[in-house]
Order: structure tokens, then C-alpha cells, then sequence
């Protein structure tokens, strides 16, 4: 087992490194514009939750009692338990970016050996903008980045939508760029097409009380830094694996 | 799983079969996928609190 111990250890230092880097960027740019959008929540929070309520009554039984059971253990929930705001709430934002690098990063590291394993850092970037192309631009199209208070579907509607975007790009591109014939090419580019003809999950109403210019604001900040996050995570896992690991075989 | 699959062509090959890279490769996404899945799709509570900040900057559904 030690091509996983490779992928581990390329992941985990890659991780480490774009996590902290890509957080404390998080922190001086997007956090704020999600803080000034949090004023924004406690007074709209009823005509919110009412939106939805609405939203549910429109749909089936079964789909109501399972968007409700949804909305019930997710949020609203007085009794869970959340970080203090200031240094506990940000210690744990940057927690949460290594993971999520970590996470990346094993998935990235992982496609790579696929094909042999990275070469270099140049390498480790086209790697990364296929990620972000992936994680961050399809799923981004028909879900864009939102702040608190904003109205938006179903949450396992979107998640399901976003992993099937973020599957079908990822098998898209496979076939563009692997396919070595026109014809996989062209159903490549259909497959990466597919969940846009199919469309996100919309809310009922757009009616949102953020205004528009935060809003617009935290999607270009938000794409930015994610962009900065994936040429950071391909470029260090391409830099780090032909010295963590034995040649590819 | 290596023992099993070992051929004698070197050092390196007879611990890399194509088997084991496969395990090892799905292994690795698997874990990615569950940290992922973690950090930005978890419906606890508690989960979804302390990667709050997290979940709205990568875009992840929330809310």
C-alpha cells in the first residue's frame, strides 16, 4: 500500500499549505462580506422561514415531510452547538479549509495516479484548473456562491445537483481531454452541458433582503479565491510528488 | 494483497501491481470523498456550524 501512502502524504502537506493560505485569504475577503450579510438575517428570518413554508406546501406530501425533516436537522436548530463568534468561530473556518484541501487533494491526487502520477508543479496546475472547472465553475453556473439569508431550494435537491454537475464535468472533461476521437470529444462536451439543460433547483422567489452589490461582491471574491485555492492545491501536489513518492509506474 | 499479486520483475513492480495501484487510488478517493462529504454536505448540526464560513465561500449548497 504505499502508492496510498503517497497520495496520503502528497494530500495531507498540499492540504496543510492551501488550507492556511487559502483561509487567512477567506478571512480578509469573503468572512466579512458573510458577517455584514449575518445583520441582514435576524429581522428577515421569519418572512424566510415563511418563503419556504410556502415552498413546502406547494410540493408533494412526501416531499414535504422530507424537506421539513431536512430544514429540522440542518438549521434553526437553537439547541446545536456552534462556535463563538470572533476567534473560535475563524480557528474553525481554517480547520475547515485544511480539511476541505485535504479533501481536494486526495480526490486530485487520486485522478492523477490514474494517468501515472504528477511530474512537476506545471503539471499539478493544469491538474487544479481542471479542479476548479470541476468543484467550483459548473456547480458554481447553476448554484453560485450565496451568503446567509439569501433564498435558495431545497438543500438536498442543490446538494444532489452539485455533486451530478461537479461528476458529469469531471467525466466531460476525462472524455475531451482522453477520448482521442471527435465523437468522445463532442459527447464530452454534451455530458459537461447536461445539468445545465437540466437546471439548478431555484427557489420560489428571488426576493432575497441581501442587497444585490453584497451579493455580487462575495461571488467574485468567493470565485477568486477558489481559483487561488486549486492552482495552489495542483501546483503543490505536483511539486510534492516526485519527492514524497516512488516514480509512477 | 501485494504477496498475492507479486511478479518477479523488480523491486518497485513487486510492490506496484496494477491491482494494488487500483485499491490504493480508490482507497484514497473514497477517504477524499468522505472528508468532503464532512466538511461541506454533513446535515449534523454541528458539522454544518463549525464549517459554516467554510460551506458559503466554496459555494458547497447550504442553508
Amino acid at each position: 500500500m504505499s502508492l496510498f501512502r503517497t497520495i496520503l502524504l502528497v494530500a495531507l502537506v498540499a492540504g496543510i499549505a492551501t488550507g492556511v493560505a487559502s483561509a487567512a485569504v477567506h478571512l480578509f475577503t469573503t468572512v466579512p462580506l458573510i458577517l455584514k450579510a449575518e445583520t441582514f438575517e435576524g429581522g428577515e428570518a421569519a418572512p424566510a422561514a415563511e418563503v419556504q413554508a410556502d415552498a413546502h406546501a406547494h410540493a408533494s406530501t412526501e416531499a414535504h415531510s422530507h424537506a421539513a425533516g431536512a430544514a429540522d436537522d440542518h438549521h434553526h436548530d437553537p439547541e446545536a452547538w456552534s462556535p463563538a463568534d470572533g476567534f473560535e468561530r475563524n480557528a474553525f473556518t481554517v480547520v475547515a479549509s485544511i480539511l476541505t484541501a485535504f479533501g481536494f487533494g486526495l480526490l486530485l491526487v487520486a485522478a492523477t495516479e490514474l494517468k501515472g502520477g504528477l511530474s512537476g508543479w506545471r503539471e499539478g496546475v493544469l491538474w487544479g484548473l481542471a479542479g476548479f472547472a470541476v468543484f467550483t465553475l459548473a456547480p458554481g453556473l447553476g448554484l453560485p456562491p450565496e451568503l446567509p439569508a439569501m433564498p435558495a431550494a431545497d438543500l438536498m435537491a442543490r446538494q444532489l445537483w452539485w455533486i451530478g454537475t461537479a461528476l458529469a464535468t469531471a467525466v466531460g472533461l476525462a472524455l475531451l481531454v482522453y477520448g482521442r476521437s471527435p465523437l468522445l470529444a463532442a459527447l464530452g462536451v454534451l455530458v459537461i452541458l447536461a445539468p445545465h439543460f437540466v437546471g439548478a433547483p431555484q427557489p420560489d422567489s428571488h426576493d432575497s433582503p441581501i442587497p444585490e452589490a453584497l451579493h455580487h461582491s462575495f461571488v467574485v471574491a468567493s470565485v477568486a479565491v477558489s481559483f487561488l485555492f486549486w492552482v495552489l492545491l495542483g501546483g503543490l501536489s505536483g511539486w510534492l510528488r516526485p519527492r514524497l513518492g516512488a516514480p509512477a509506474a | 494483497m501485494n504477496s498475492l499479486n507479486a511478479r518477479p520483475h523488480s523491486a518497485a513492480a513487486a510492490t506496484e501491481t496494477p491491482a494494488s495501484r487500483a485499491l490504493a487510488i480508490t482507497f484514497a478517493a473514497l477517504l477524499g470523498v468522505f472528508v468532503i462529504g464532512g466538511v461541506g454536505f454533513s446535515h449534523i448540526a454541528a458539522a454544518h456550524n463549525a464549517a459554516h464560513d467554510v460551506r458559503h465561500v466554496n459555494a458547497f449548497p447550504c442553508h
